[in-house]
């Protein structure tokens, strides 16, 4: 079985994960942020090693920046909607998922405007893109870290330097990069990094959150939800610091204790190291996908400048039809047609058809690279 | 180490206590999370025990650091 979807969730994850969530099921389970018990402290403790770690693998220097939530797709929403007001602009990118495009467009029924800055056909961004669009009433600049299509990278830095100038906030989808390229909220001038816990952090489904940088007033970010904090429970207000305002209700505590595990292997073995694995791995395949004849791959196909994601089509077959024969007769897993991203794929001209999407991560191995070539070449060959 | 006057540290939730006793600790001052005593505030969650001399190095430190948090009282 080699499963090459990685980047819809990751799997397999490392043991230590699994040993933490069992561990705090059997050992722990109370409340992370209520009660002063031994185990509530003890609950408190591993939310916060969470928070540590994630903290700096992005660089940031205060842990309580960290605030969390179910997703990548739930940070996302509060970052826009709890920014956002009518009469503000916001600038993004063709390639964003529709987990940044379907908040845009429901706060540009609003009154929002929105500017979606068009990508070459590989997916590739030109900032003076983004510095051209700005206007007096720009507030934010939202931008995918890379795409979730083709695996693109975007140019965050400099267009972190560009807000910078400009006096604008930049928001960060790092959906598919958290845990798998280096990211420096600091010196990227990154304001809000929005991560998911499940993907190339290692841990569970259901945890993910926002990095809230100090440029970001909490009175200008309003929260999604508002409720039981264990702080301040005397006053019917929403607290107004970190992390207490954006995170009302209680956390998940056993997902939590698997991602904060997943980001301390993450810091043992180093980003740098998984990087160069997975750019290792990306070079493998996209020079296996060149040699097999009909095969179109899409995005920069410079492992350098993209994730381990890689979109392709075979020509001739609907990808649905590739997909489900690499699972039926090969066991190759991976994930076919829009990716949740219709703008991506109009980019790079794959709409509405889509394409065929292997999603690789670090436990992925170069023999599974191989295999899943052969496989892919059976399918050609006999089509 | 029974007799010695202790301190509590006051913060406003429970998360920012963990991030202060691991900073105590790594500075090597004696913290403890501890319920909040209910005499010294309505808050509910953690505070931070520390022995009363070091108030002063624990003040210095939690500044130093922007750690938000609230009086130092003494036991």
């Amino acid at each position: 079985m080699i499963y090459f979807d990685n980047a819809a969730s990751g799997w397999p994850k490392p043991p230590e994960v699994l040993q933490a969530m069992a561990d705090f099921m059997e050992r722990v389970g109370a409340n992370p942020g209520r009660s002063g018990h031994r185990l509530a402290v003890e609950a408190a403790r591993i939310v916060y090693a969470a928070r540590e770690g994630l903290a700096k693998l992005f660089g940031a220097s205060d842990p309580l920046r960290i605030v969390f939530g179910l997703n990548a797709t739930e940070a996302l929403n509060l970052a826009l909607a709890g920014l956002l007001m009518p009469g503000d602009h916001v600038i993004t990118s063709s390639m964003e998922h529709n987990s940044v495009m379907r908040p845009l467009r429901a706060l540009e029924a609003k009154g929002v405007a929105v500017s979606v800055v068009h990508c070459s056909p590989e997916g590739v961004l030109d900032p003076r893109a983004i510095e051209a669009e700005i206007r007096p009433t720009t507030r934010l600049i939202a931008l995918i870290h890379a795409s979730n299509v083709v695996g693109t990278l975007m140019p965050v830095a400099e267009v972190g330097r560009i807000a910078r100038h400009y006096g604008l906030l930049l928001l960060v989808d790092a959906a598919q990069t958290a845990g798998a390229c280096p990211i420096d909220v600091e010196a990227d001038a990154i304001d809000l990094l929005a991560f998911t816990g499940h993907k190339a952090l290692l841990g569970p489904q259901g945890t993910g959150g926002l990095y809230i940088g100090p440029r970001v007033g909490t009175a200008d970010l309003h929260p999604l939800l508002r409720g039981g904090t264990g702080s301040r429970s005397e006053e019917e207000q929403q607290p107004d610091f970190l992390p207490d305002r954006y995170e009302s209700g209680t956390l998940n505590g056993v997902g939590l204790a698997g991602l904060a595990a997943g980001a301390r292997y993450l810091l043992r073995v180093g980003v740098a190291t998984v990087r160069a694995h997975e750019m290792a791995l990306t070079r493998q395949l996209l020079a296996g996908l060149e040699r097999i004849p009909g095969v179109v791959v899409y995005g920069t196909r410079d492992a350098a400048r993209q994730t381990a994601t890689v979109s392709f089509n075979v020509e001739g077959m609907d990808p649905s039809e590739v997909g489900m024969r690499l699972d039926e007769e090969f066991e190759v897993m991976c994930r076919v047609g829009l990716h949740c991203s219709p703008g991506a794929h109009r980019t790079i001209g794959t709409y509405p058809t889509g394409t065929v999407r292997w999603g690789l991560g670090y436990l992925n191995t170069a023999a599974e690279v191989d295999a899943a070539l052969n496989a892919l070449e059976t399918i050609v060959r006999r089509r | 180490m029974g007799s010695e006057p202790m301190a509590v540290v006051l913060f406003p939730n429970t998360q920012t206590a963990v991030r202060a006793e691991q900073l105590c600790r790594a500075e090597g001052i004696q913290a403890k999370l501890i319920p909040t005593p209910r005499h010294l505030s309505s808050t509910c969650g953690l505070a931070v025990r520390i022995p009363g001399t070091e108030g002063e190095r624990v003040r210095r430190l939690l500044e130093g650091a922007r750690i938000p948090h609230g009086e130092i009282c003494e036991l």
